[in-house]
């Protein structure tokens, strides 16, 4: 390794494991984290004005594929990351659930803005007032709208959660637990 | 042709076709409105949609109304129609109580008030008689009442975390 020269390109540093020569030794689950936190697909599920900040984000000023997150998906089902980013009415609630359950395991959720988290300025009957009532929520992004810096501060942390989780998250008995409380297997 | 010279041409042909069906007609805010019988409703509606020389064939908008305090007369709806051709536009107005608010459909004259009656009947619970698919359109379909309604409060019911008095409610 010492022999190339080191690239002035910030790169993820390798996690800690057994150095050689010709071989590298580290645990999978630390390897599999660090290719899943940098290499996440986020589905923007964009109802309103933060999904016009969330396009900032993405554009060349702010630029979410230096983290690894260029490549939306608009399938669920090639999706790690549900952004879910303005106001989400009472109608549209089955639909971002219907969403949530089409993902493929692992999955996280990123709730942006007031509306998103808790229905912000819209205390009114046709508002859900928080998505985190139909779906469970890893991280929340307060702001109206946030500004693309606190976006990503958001992916930040949701990377942190992808690092540090176990390959097989799902077989927890927490994780069933959670899930359970929303009714989904 | 202005507003006085409508109102008055509208009336005449309206009182002599229909009477006492009419029940008053007015220029408001330079608009000429009509109060109506709201069983009368589709007639008046095909009947100044086949005349020609009024010939309002445009339904720019149909709308809920909710007086409360208006005993026996606590709900309504205000047409407002267009004659193109003239620019002409007249506005049409009829009330029915509370306990029981069935009215005509003028689904038959327009096919735009499908949706237009879809949305009084979900926001204020308005029956539309004969209407061919009459169902909610803009609420989720498990709501059980008429939001717009004034005895149905605004916020969300569901939320614990706020404190009327801090937040006005």
């Amino acid at each position: 390794m010492s022999i190339i020269e080191k690239s002035k390109i910030d790169i993820v540093t390798a996690p800690q494991g057994i150095e050689g020569p010709g071989f590298f030794a580290t645990r999978i689950d630390k390897v599999v984290g660090m290719a899943r936190a940098n290499s996440l697909w986020p589905l923007p599920f964009a109802t309103s004005c933060c999904g016009i900040e969330f396009m900032a984000t993405m554009a060349s000023t702010y630029d979410l594929g230096r983290f690894g997150s260029e490549r939306l998906s608009f399938s669920p089902r090639q999706a790690d990351l549900l952004m879910v980013m303005g106001t989400i009415a009472k109608k549209m609630g089955p639909v971002l659930r219907q969403v949530y359950e089409q993902m493929a395991e692992p999955k996280w959720v990123l709730s942006m803005g007031a509306c998103a988290s808790s229905g912000g300025i819209f205390d009114t009957y046709s508002v859900l007032q928080g998505i985190d009532r139909i779906i469970p929520v890893d991280v929340y992004v307060p702001g109206c709208p946030p500004r693309p810096e606190q976006v990503l501060d958001g992916i930040m942390q949701i990377q942190k959660l992808v690092e540090n989780e176990s390959i097989r998250r799902r077989d927890t008995p927490e994780y069933k637990e959670m899930l359970a409380k929303y009714g989904m297997e | 042709m202005d507003k006085e010279a409508l109102l008055t041409a509208v009336q005449e042909k309206l009182k002599a076709q229909f009477g006492e069906g009419i029940i008053s007609s007015e220029l408001l805010y330079d608009y000429p409105v009509f109060t109506i019988k709201s069983d009368l409703i589709c007639d008046v509606v095909r009947f100044l949609y086949n005349d020609d020389e009024l010939a309002f064939q445009y339904l720019t908008t149909l709308a809920g109304i909710h007086y409360p305090d208006n005993k026996g007369q606590e709900l309504g709806i205000m047409y407002q129609l267009h004659n193109l051709p003239k620019n002409l536009r007249i506005r049409i107005k009829i009330a029915v109580s509370i306990n029981h608010p069935v009215v005509p459909t003028i689904t038959p004259v327009f096919s735009a008030a499908n949706w237009m009656e879809r949305q009084e009947f979900d926001f204020f619970g308005i029956i539309f008689n004969g209407h061919p698919n009459l169902k909610r359109i803009l609420n989720m379909d498990e709501m059980t009442y008429h939001p717009m309604r004034k005895e149905y409060p605004l916020e969300d019911g569901t939320r614990e975390d706020k404190d009327d008095k801090m937040f006005g409610r």
